[in-house]
């Protein structure tokens, strides 16, 4: 069966705890997800949904797996454009292992197609949000405001 | 002090021909075995593991086992820092920089 998968990995001096509640906190994600924020009871059978600032549903699913605070897996679909959606459901994996004075976060995020709009879409995506969550975890500010700079789209 | 040294691991091995053809190759086509990327690089495959991991010390390449496969991924996120880090804060007062001599030229003009 073809498959798309990407990973992303970032190390981030906190802790796991910590970093559990930053994923799973709704005030906390809007900071770092330029707005945006999930939804959840965050327990294995919950209904997950990842809604825009304005209450949209973008994607929407259920919690495979959670085991606070080291592993949580998402059965991820797309809701809001018709290409994307219509590539079904996807799987995002996110794992949390201390190493020193930091924890690994590593998101694997795969769909059952290949190639995939989807995955593609999602890969512009979480580079910026993970590197956002570094730094507000470790400076207490995230440095990204906009996913799109004003400055760059003037030029 | 340790987040000097993740930098300076970052840029070390994006100085080097060869660890930037690999970032290629898996940018690419994601999730290649050792022996997948030997194909596309004249290196023997000893060197080409030294290369990957230096990528994956400054965790430009991320190894997930897949039975008895390692596959190689590009991880993004420490180029995003970058782009945050050295490009986006000395972008914006260049581009102001120009829309002011863009107005003071055609004022000039006029």
């Amino acid at each position: 069966m073809a498959r798309s998968t990407f990973v992303y990995v970032t190390y981030i001096r906190t802790s796991p705890e910590k970093l559990w509640a930053a994923l799973t906190d709704v005030e906390y994600m809007k900071q770092y997800w330029f707005g945006m924020r999930c939804e959840s009871q965050w327990t294995a059978g919950s209904a997950w949904k990842l809604l825009a600032p304005d209450g949209q549903i973008f994607d929407s699913g259920e919690i495979v797996e959670a085991d606070p605070p080291r592993r949580l897996v998402i059965r991820w679909q797309h809701q809001n454009k018709a290409e994307l959606k219509a590539e079904g459901g996807s799987l995002c994996i996110m794992e949390l292992e201390p190493t020193g004075a930091a924890v690994k976060l590593s998101i694997t995020h795969t769909i059952e197609r290949d190639p995939s709009k989807f995955i593609v879409a999602v890969s512009g995506g979480w580079p910026k949000i993970l590197s956002n969550l570094k730094s507000l975890l470790e400076t207490g500010s995230s440095v990204l405001q906009d996913p799109y700079p004003p400055a760059t789209a003037a030029v | 002090m340790a987040e000097r040294r993740d930098i300076d691991l970052l840029f070390k091995a994006l100085a080097d021909p060869g660890r930037r053809k690999l970032l290629d190759l898996l940018h690419a086509h994601d999730g290649r075995t050792l022996t997948e990327l030997c194909e596309h690089l004249d290196m023997t495959r000893q060197g080409v593991t030294q290369h990957l991991d230096l990528l994956e010390a400054a965790n430009l390449v991320a190894t997930v086992r897949r039975g008895r496969e390692k596959l190689h991924f590009l991880n993004p996120v420490p180029l995003q820092e970058i782009y945050e880090r050295w490009i986006a804060k000395f972008e914006k007062p260049r581009l102001k920089a120009l829309s002011e001599l863009k107005q003071r030229l055609e004022k000039a003009n006029g």
